[in-house]
């Protein structure tokens, strides 16, 4: 294994998507909307083949905002449907992206008839290719960077506002805050982090990372707050770990097990998912494991 | 794009195409049964584990491949890929019920991240394999997102025998599924294996996704599964009822979508289906008898109607009970935050089904006698709840009035009568009591 600077790159371009993934999905868990992130993954496909059907090319600029529109709009749907049909939540998100990605479907093969258009091509990067620059800082970096900024600022803002409607509905509603219009803010903000990310970095990393990191902090955080910084810290140290895992461990242990030395580094996105996800079981089972034998029979009310 | 001709929609329609039949069956039994399974998973809001399940086979499919290329076996070949995303779905299960039973993360966020990790291994196992000499990965992505407008007769019995265990086992354990769906403290507590049962369930839920993925896509999978059973949520109510109308939906959606198909051959299968189940869940949505807009909005409206048809008779009656029986308009307007349009309309409107006649000379409005005996017994009903209120309640006079405001209207008459006996109010001379707000001022 050679740490070369491209690899510095992907673990930094890495580390902030994930984090600037990670404030939203902390709030979108505590809605209970944790499953938005792979709705919108699929739902974004007709947007991208109607941007493509209007302009004609296959620049990222019409297709990176038709991606934009059917996220914001899956998310709104979605809401709608929950609101005024009384379907449950993951139920009416089901229907609707399920429906766009249908949808996706049919125009990506209208659109061949003209041309060849693959939308995985199209849309979703890869983090590997992100970061190849000949000089200098890469794009991606300072994109994420930026969303990254973004996030935190409005987090920071709103923080009030989001953890009440999280919690709280009523009692939000009657300090003066209308959780509906939070949470609509919210899953806009998600999805135009998670479309941003997905043009550069791909979908499986945003998918991952909105939700995992914050659920870790979750298992021994006690207040939002340090769920918020938990969550970053653990979003970065995926990121780092999961590059590693893919550049050394996973390779090495292939190229053994299938007697293949030509097995080279595996997708860092994927790894790092894996790595949260490898965090977030080890944690679990700690806690599992320490927890003493019918502890919770022994929880007596001491008042 | 050409249009099919007559002879060609006829043809389709009659079934002639063994293309068609064969498509037809496979695609009708597996949205039957994936409608009745997800008929419970939406009752357990599990309505995605589909989703989730779907994408838990990805590294599962990548281990079988690889495992059958480190040991010499034909890696395409179908036993081991589908052992290896059986395997890992299962394992997905273990992961979700880990989850569910020693944390306190919400279902929702434990279906994100099984289906995050698991993907992201897979996305990674996926690389490695496309580095593998032989170009192995373009055919393997078709094995594991099929495609039903390719359907085979193996195919087709393959997913009919499945899809018949899953729906018999099913329909065999109803009672046990629903009791789990709708009260599973209870499930518990009276001795059920609640544990094995909801085991049960998903393992069906594995069953279908496996199936399903290799014959018709994962897409497929996720949209059977859950937009039937949310459509059949807008036609009746009932455990039983649901998941029939869930499996119709299912089982028509398949229908419609292979005939469209088959009318335009360009069209994918999957995505018919899938549009084909949208816009039933549409209609449903709309038009649907028990849980529709169009229902509720109708229903809505009618009570607002007959809201204010009780208060605008309240409001002549009472206003009649202290002077002369004939109401001036600009004293119904002190009654209530009303504007002059409201009552003028409203008025219009009662005056019109015989229970008020309007006087333009001086103004006023008087009561019929059908809307005089309407307008008692209101005002009867909401001076008792007030009386009750105040006498048994022990709610302060001046409080009772928006309580009883609101009760009013959907007092039954044995509701009344038990007042009646409380309050000791003479049932026979049916006398409306003095306005208990004003009779203790």
């Amino acid at each position: 294994m050679i740490w070369t600077e491209l690899d510095t790159w992907i673990v930094i371009a890495g580390a902030l998507t994930a984090m600037s993934c990670a404030l939203p999905g902390v709030f979108l868990q505590l809605n209970k909307q944790s499953m938005l992130g792979d709705a919108i993954s699929h739902a974004v496909l007709p947007g991208i083949a109607i941007a493509f059907l209007l302009s004609g090319s296959k620049d990222t600029l019409p297709m990176l905002a038709g991606a934009l529109a059917a996220g914001v709009l899956t998310a709104i749907l979605s809401g709608t449907i929950q609101r005024i049909g009384q379907v449950e939540q993951g139920a009416s998100l089901g229907v609707v992206f399920c429906v766009f990605f249908a949808v996706g479907i049919l125009l990506v093969r209208v659109a061949a008839d003209h041309v060849d258009l693959d939308p995985s091509c199209v849309l979703f990067g890869s983090l590997e290719l992100a970061v190849i620059q000949s000089s200098g800082i890469p794009k991606v970096v300072w994109t994420s960077l930026i969303t990254l900024a973004v996030n935190s600022v409005l987090v920071a803002l709103f923080f009030k506002e989001l953890r009440l409607s999280a919690f709280d509905n009523r009692y939000a509603a009657s300090a003066g805050i209308p959780p509906e219009s939070v949470r609509l803010g919210l899953t806009i903000l998600t999805s135009i982090t998670s479309v941003m990310a997905f043009e550069s970095i791909g979908s499986i990393l945003v998918i991952a990372m909105l939700i995992v990191p914050g659920a870790t902090a979750l298992l021994f955080c006690r207040s939002v707050g340090s769920v918020l910084f938990a969550s970053l810290g653990f979003a970065a140290l995926a990121s780092a770990g999961g590059h590693l895992l893919a550049i050394s461990t996973i390779p090495a242990m292939l190229s053994y097990l299938l007697d293949n030395p030509d097995i080279g580094s595996v997708s860092s996105a994927g790894m790092m998912a894996t790595c949260a996800g490898l965090m977030f079981f080890s944690i679990l089972l700690g806690k599992i494991l320490s927890k003493p034998r019918g502890a919770s029979v022994t929880q007596v009310d001491t008042q | 794009m050409a249009y099919p001709t007559l002879e060609n929609v006829l043809r389709i329609l009659t079934l002639q195409d063994h293309n068609t039949r064969i498509v037809l069956a496979g695609a009708c039994a597996f949205g039957v049964a994936a409608g009745l399974v997800g008929a419970f998973l939406l009752l357990r809001k599990r309505s995605l584990l589909g989703d989730t399940l779907g994408h838990a086979t990805l590294p599962g499919v990548a281990i079988g491949f690889l495992i059958a290329y480190g040991t010499g076996i034909d890696p395409r070949s179908f036993l081991p890929l589908a052992l290896g995303a059986t395997l890992t779905s299962v394992a997905g299960i273990a992961a979700l019920l880990l989850i569910r039973r020693f944390s306190t993360i919400k279902d929702d966020a434990a279906l994100a991240i099984v289906l995050s990790v698991f993907f992201g291994f897979g996305v990674a196992l996926l690389s490695a394999i496309q580095q593998l000499p032989g170009g192995f990965a373009s055919g393997l992505e078709h094995l594991i997102y099929g495609s039903a407008a390719t359907m085979s007769s193996t195919d087709t019995s393959f997913v009919l025998v499945s899809s018949l265990c899953i729906a018999v086992i099913c329909i065999a354990l109803f009672k046990e599924f629903s009791l789990l769906c709708f009260d599973e403290p209870y499930a518990r507590s009276s001795g059920w294996p609640a544990t094995a049962l909801d085991l049960l369930l998903m393992s069906l839920v594995v069953w279908t996704t496996v199936v399903g993925i290799q014959t018709v896509g994962i897409l497929l999978v996720v949209a059977l599964l859950v937009i039937p059973p949310a459509s059949a949520r807008f036609w009746c109510d009932g455990m039983g009822a649901m998941a029939t109308v869930s499996a119709l939906c299912g089982g028509l959606s398949c229908l419609f979508g292979v005939f469209l198909s088959a009318l335009f051959p360009k069209w994918p299968t999957g995505a018919l289906i899938v549009l084909s189940a949208g816009a039933i869940f549409a209609a449903g949505l709309v038009f649907g008898p028990t849980r529709g807009i169009l229902i509720r909005s109708i229903r809505t409206r009618r009570e607002e109607l007959k809201l204010r048809r009780d208060h605008m008779l309240r409001a002549v009656f009472e206003c009649a009970e202290n002077s002369s029986e004939s109401v001036p308009l600009s004293q119904l307007l002190t009654k209530r935050p009303w504007s002059r349009r409201h009552v003028t309309s409203e008025i219009a409107r009662l005056a019109d089904r015989g229970l008020l006649t309007f006087s333009l000379s001086n103004d006023s409005v008087q009561l019929t006698t059908t809307g005089l005996s309407e307008a008692r017994r209101l005002v009867r009903n909401h001076r008792l709840w007030e009386l009750y209120l105040i006498q048994h309640a022990e709610i302060a006079p001046a409080h009772v009035d928006r309580d009883a405001d609101r009760i009013e209207h959907v007092l039954s008459l044995r509701i009344v009568e038990e007042l009646e006996d409380i309050l000791d109010q003479r049932p026979h001379d049916r006398l409306v009591p003095r306005d208990p707000e004003k009779s203790h001022l």
